[in-house]
């Protein structure tokens, strides 16, 4: 499989996704074989109503493309408001990337249950794409 | 390099890793990181020889730290954690590394990606075990006391189950009498009982037992303190409190029956009924069915009222309420044993009566009953004319085909709603589910248990249940309750969010995150900072991205750590 864009680039992609729930959703998409870029990378989190917004702007930083938010959506069981909690999340990361002169679409959230591998394997090939789009027009500019 | 002395683990998995990576290769990279002094590869990382031979590393080279990069942790973290704590290793000292699933497994196609992927992996594990901390899981005393809210079936069935196992119960109920729903109904399925005499046995038994305590009209209004020791103030009807000690809670405060809306399949009409109604005509009836002085000679059920229904609507039922098909049948079968010459109706959208419970409805077929199957799109009207019900359905299985009959009775097979509940939401902080019920941890793996430590959810409370299964549910939390409570002590997963006191500012952003009161101010030298209580917080971070000082994070996922593995992933990997 060739994860290369129209730039001939793999776009890097971190994964931030949860213990109890998301990790869960992803490990079925490698269980099930579903295959994904190999230059998508994941950092399992208790929950992601959790994540520090300085997580997603270090990452772009060091050299990742994209931040992937694999949030829990309505099944978390630690924050009943888990969903609100975590678009507050992408918000403030959004408004750090904006204020460090990087595009608010490097950052992209959904939510991915403990069995749904093929979306995460869809949403990577999705924001793979979405990504490399971005690629492009900076590079034509 | 932070002087760290670690060890890492690659494991083969047996083929399942080393066929798609060069695990030989990860080690051999791995080896040459700063804090490395030691690397093996494995056939089986969880096999007791391999177990063995990395306690015997861990001692020989004096480790501090251990990866073991092998599958998903959620398959091997405890055995490695207990194998770390063999090795007089801090467990939490250990990191993990999910090269199977997230690695092997998703890139069979390409092993050199692979291989570099595993190698990022790996890396990203040593930078986080690099800067771990030896954690100590925190113990707390518990008290042998618990309090079981709702006096239904499932709340008496705790409460006697509780003192069985010699933990003093206090039982509370909001009504002025204990029995629930189940007490206004007649024979239930699927052994003839009767509700009333059902639970009248099981009142009578909490009675007698000296270590149990009923309240009734009597609400719980407020709670503080924590797992183990709760303290719990009560109301009663007459405006006086109670305040008590207890280790755990049992929730146990059941469902409301279904009520339709006006004009909803006929209801309203005079003739047109619910479920729980016909139960109770039942058995205020036992010799000959009648309503309002005048025999019924036919009845049609119309299912699946207010179940598996208002997708469309904010607060619609879309669950199905489990119980209501099984009840029925099992009426049915009541029905036609008082007169077999009832005629029966069946309108129902599919037939659940799961298990064993199919026999209730072959007993049902039996008994004379007929069902007739409609579909969502058209569902079944009711209407009053020349003095009478008219019905009329389109059979799905007659090409739907329009039948009509004119019933005594309409029957509205009613389902199971969340209760209003919520001065008790807000005195315990459990978390609702999309359905409106209370919401467990996990469905399957722990069921009856909330995030909310020593606080439990049982029966129809949970979800639609039937007796029996809020009779299980109800005896699974007693048997969590007393692992908890008979130990006299609980150790508690240190894994929680910790303030830094040189950067916290004390802003109160953090207490207010935080959906678990986990968070309060304290004096720190001449100025105020925030305090995490250990016991109360769950770990999950909620105060993390609110903090803007970065002063609190939670342990094991410091910005140092994560910051640390982002490092890690990003760099190339040769």
């Amino acid at each position: 499989m060739t994860d290369a864009g129209a730039t001939g680039h793999r776009p890097r992609v971190l994964v931030f996704s949860t213990n109890a729930i998301s990790d869960m959703g992803i490990d079925l998409a490698g269980s099930a074989h579903m295959d994904y870029s190999s230059s998508v990378e994941v950092i399992a989190v208790p929950c992601s109503g959790g994540i520090n917004p300085t997580w997603v702007l270090h990452a772009l930083k060091a050299g990742f493309d994209g931040v992937f938010i694999a949030a829990d959506g309505p099944e978390c069981a630690l924050l009943p408001d888990c969903v609100g909690r975590t678009a507050d999340v992408v918000t403030r990361s959004q408004a750090l990337l904006q204020k460090n002169g990087l595009d608010t679409g490097r950052v992209k959230m959904a939510a991915i249950c403990s069995v749904c591998a093929e979306p995460f394997v869809n949403h990577m090939k999705q924001f793979g794409k979405a990504l490399d789009d971005l690629a492009s027009v900076a590079a034509e500019a | 390099m932070t002087g760290r002395r670690l060890g890492v683990v690659v494991c083969q998995c047996g083929g399942n890793i080393s066929d798609y990576v060069d695990t030989e290769k990860v080690r051999s990279e791995i080896a040459k990181e700063g804090d490395v002094v030691a690397s093996q590869v494995q056939m089986f990382a969880c096999s007791d020889a391999a177990q063995q031979s990395v306690i015997q590393e861990i001692r020989e080279k004096k480790l501090d730290g251990v990866v073991v990069c092998s599958c998903s942790p959620k398959l091997h973290t405890a055995t490695f954690r207990a194998m770390a704590q063999r090795a007089g290793l801090n467990p939490y000292e250990y990191t993990q590394v999910n090269i199977r699933e997230q690695c092997s497994w998703a890139h069979t196609h390409d092993r050199a990606a692979a291989t570099e992927k595993a190698l990022k992996l790996a890396r990203a594990g040593v930078a986080k075990t690099a800067l771990s901390v030896p954690l100590e899981r925190m113990r707390v005393e518990t008290l042998p006391q618990a309090l079981v809210v709702g006096a239904g079936v499932a709340g008496l069935r705790a409460a006697l189950a509780l003192s069985d196992l010699g933990i003093s119960v206090h039982l509370i109920e909001r009504a002025a009498e204990a029995g629930g729903q189940v007490a206004r109904w007649g024979t239930l399925f699927p052994n003839d009982k009767v509700g009333r005499e059902l639970v009248d046995g099981l009142i009578d038994e909490v009675r007698r037992r000296e270590n149990v305590n009923l309240y009734l009209s009597t609400e719980l209004v407020e709670k503080t303190g924590r797992l183990g020791e709760f303290a719990v103030t009560l109301r009663t009807r007459t405006g006086d409190t109670i305040g008590l000690k207890v280790g755990a809670i049992v929730v146990a405060t059941g469902f409301d029956p279904y009520s339709p809306k006006e004009g909803e399949f006929g209801f309203g009409l005079e003739g047109v009924i619910t479920l729980p109604e016909l139960k109770e005509l039942v058995a205020e009836h036992p010799g000959r069915l009648e309503y309002h002085g005048r025999p019924v000679r036919s009845i049609a059920y119309i299912y699946c009222v207010g179940s598996r229904d208002g997708a469309d609507t904010p607060g619609g039922h879309t669950y199905c309420s489990r119980y209501c098909c099984s009840a029925t049948s099992h009426l049915a079968t009541v029905v036609s044993g008082l007169d077999p010459t009832v005629h029966q109706f069946h309108l129902f959208r599919d037939v659940r009566t799961y298990g064993k419970y199919e026999t209730l409805y072959e007993r049902a077929l039996r008994g004379g009953s007929v069902y007739l199957r409609y579909g969502e799109e058209a569902r079944p009207t009711v209407t009053r004319e020349e003095g009478g019900l008219v019905v009329r359905v389109k059979d799905r299985l007659m090409r739907s085909e329009e039948v009509e009959m004119r019933p005594d009775l309409v029957v509205l097979v009613t389902g199971m709603v969340p209760r209003e509940n919520d001065a008790l939401v807000r005195a315990l902080k459990l978390p609702i589910g999309q359905d409106g019920f209370f919401h467990e941890v996990h469905v399957k793996l722990r069921p009856v248990e909330t995030v909310v430590d020593g606080v439990y959810i049982v029966g129809a409370a949970q979800g639609p249940k039937n007796v029996a299964e809020s009779v299980s549910s109800a005896l699974a939390a007693v048997s969590k309750t007393g692992g908890l409570l008979l130990k006299g002590y609980v150790d508690l997963d240190p894994l929680v969010a910790k303030v830094d006191p040189t950067l916290c500012v004390w802003c109160d952003e953090c207490t207010k995150a935080c959906p678990y009161g986990a968070v309060a101010p304290v004096d720190y030298g001449d100025r105020r900072i925030a305090e995490v209580n250990g016991v109360l917080c769950k770990g999950e971070g909620a105060c993390v991205p609110v903090c803007p000082k970065q002063a609190i994070s939670v342990q094991g996922y410091s910005n140092e750590q994560i910051h640390a593995m982002i490092d890690a992933l990003a760099a190339e990997a040769t």
